[in-house]
């Protein structure tokens, strides 16, 4: 069964309707990109995945939203799913606190106390998020400390410290320089071994390359859905590929 | 036209500076006129015999002059308003800036600023009506002691300590909020365990300034406290206790000669508290900015 089942999602901010009738299924273990022009729903959908929209006042949602065959919004406690669910940011955002307890802080809140514990999951995470080698002789140093780039690869740690299944990441290299990218994303396509990846970018060379699907959004409907060779090399609907193109967005 | 625009431009500038300028001219004179007038009486007393001197009759004959019980007395009054009034302005700051509903927050942010224009002898009478009573009938003893003072000044000092924690903690990224939210953190725990860490600088200025307010209140502590001149142990929370700002201001209308200067100079040290309170509150802000 897929990951996340989709049907028939609308969202309104207040009046304004973000996203008109979207149905699409995320199969497990793959990396599934969304793109699109700024505005077109793309980033509403992914934050929707894991209900941080609910932070957003205003914002009301229709539709069903299955995850492993459960309503994220009916049949699981919000927090639960945030911890299947994990989320990177565009803009690394790393507490002001030690290296240690950012990766720490997931685990403590899910009640782990031992400190045995608690450093084989720091040193797991950070081992998964490849930045393990920069980051062993500094655990007790701030996070801050850290480059843009190592921030990312730190707060990706930081969501896989609490065991999710799934990661959405949200334009999780608009941020950073060319070779945080290039380690980012060769990180991203280790992680769908174990994880599902839900990935919203700007940039379509990083969707073509990593992405198994890829859904196109446009002013909140989703035009095209499939899997991503067909979508950057035959797209089927006319506006997908007037985007892919650049001759818009 | 022109020319005239710029003499007026010229005028305005020196309205502008002169004004500026009239602060720190005062905060000048006020430096020269403590100094000048406290520096010599502490002098001729001796400075330890002084500052450390347990015994404060400066109408007996020969006189002894020494404010240590009073140094004491405002660093424990100051303290016990720090116990009292922080940890409730730090709870009430959460409680505003991330959990309150915005219709109470419209009632409830009024009413704090009200608390920081209330006079401070409003205050001392509330102490006097209200807390030395309840004092008197939960602790025993008269009322008018180091506790009284304590609390009254924990209150005083609520709107320092709320306004400016809760300011640092709106200052504090929503990223990190959200960041910790969708680690599954509830509400409450990410607002404990990584928004108000996050604005731990702020929170630490708001208490220096709620200390240096505390320390400096006169009327409202003269009127609660007792203002006994004895050394008191901070067990002796419930005796009457008397603080450098009530020395000067009980005494200030009748004393001349050497006692008059005693007076001004115990402002002295009273000034010196200040300035120190001052630097630690600058530097822990340049720390923040940094």
């Amino acid at each position: 069964m897929d990951k996340f089942i989709l049907r028939n999602v609308e969202l309104w901010y207040n009046d304004f309707k973000a996203l008109k009738d979207v149905s699409m299924d995320v199969e497990r273990n793959s990396i599934t990109a969304f793109i699109g022009p700024s505005g077109c729903g793309k980033s509403t959908l992914l934050k929707s995945l894991n209900r941080m929209n609910d932070l957003i006042e205003g914002c009301k949602i229709m539709g069903d939203f299955l995850l492993d065959g459960e309503n994220i919004y009916e049949d699981i406690d919000v927090n639960m799913l945030r911890k299947r669910v994990g989320m990177v940011f565009q803009k690394p955002n790393p507490f002001p606190m030690s290296i240690y307890d950012n990766i720490a802080f997931g685990p403590r809140t899910h009640g782990i106390r031992s400190k045995y514990k608690l450093d084989e999951i720091v040193e797991k995470a950070l081992r998964d998020a490849a930045i393990w080698d920069e980051a062993k002789d500094r655990l007790k140093k701030s996070a801050l400390s850290l480059s843009g780039g190592q921030q990312q690869r730190l707060c990706i740690a930081r969501a896989l410290s609490v065991s999710p299944d799934v990661l959405l990441m949200d334009e999780p290299t608009s941020a950073l320089d060319p070779i945080s990218t290039s380690k980012i994303e060769d990180l991203v396509m280790e992680l769908k071994k174990q994880y599902t990846v839900v990935i919203v970018t700007h940039n379509m060379q990083q969707a073509t390359r990593i992405s198994d699907r890829t859904g196109f959004f446009l002013l909140g409907e989703l035009v095209e859905f499939g899997d991503s060779e067909q979508v950057f090399s035959m797209p089927r609907d006319k506006r997908c590929e007037d985007y892919i193109t650049g001759r818009f967005g | 036209m022109i020319k005239s625009t710029a003499k007026t431009e010229r005028i305005m500038q020196g309205v502008f500076t002169l004004s500026a300028l009239a602060a720190i001219v005062a905060v000048g004179l006020i430096c020269v006129f403590l100094f000048a007038g406290g520096v010599p009486a502490m002098a001729e007393i001796g400075v330890l015999d002084f500052l450390l001197g347990m015994d404060w009759s400066p109408r007996d004959t020969p006189p002894s002059f020494g404010i240590f019980p009073m140094i004491i007395g405002s660093i424990y009054v100051t303290a016990g308003a720090v116990l009292f009034g922080v940890p409730i302005g730090i709870f009430t700051a959460v409680f505003m800036a991330e959990i309150c509903p915005k219709q109470l927050y419209k009632i409830l942010k009024p009413t704090v600023n009200l608390l920081a224009g209330i006079p401070s002898v409003v205050y001392g009478f509330f102490g006097m009506v209200v807390l030395v009573p309840l004092v008197r009938g939960l602790f025993g003893g008269n009322g008018s002691s180091m506790l009284t003072a304590s609390i009254l000044l924990g209150i005083m000092i609520l709107p320092t300590v709320i306004g400016i924690t809760e300011s640092s903690l709106r200052a504090v990224p929503g990223e990190l909020y959200e960041g910790a939210v969708a680690l599954g953190a509830s509400h409450e725990r990410a607002v404990f365990a990584v928004v108000l860490p996050a604005a731990k600088s702020g929170v630490m200025a708001a208490v220096v300034l709620g200390i240096g307010r505390a320390i400096g209140e006169t009327m409202a502590v003269k009127m609660v406290a007792g203002n006994q001149a004895l050394l008191r142990m901070p067990n002796e929370f419930l005796r009457g206790v008397r603080t450098l700002t009530a020395n000067v201001v009980i005494e200030m209308g009748y004393a001349e000669g050497l006692h008059r200067e005693s007076l001004v100079a115990t402002g002295v040290v009273l000034f010196v508290f200040i300035l120190l309170i001052n630097l630690l509150f600058s530097a822990i802000n340049r720390r923040g900015a940094k």
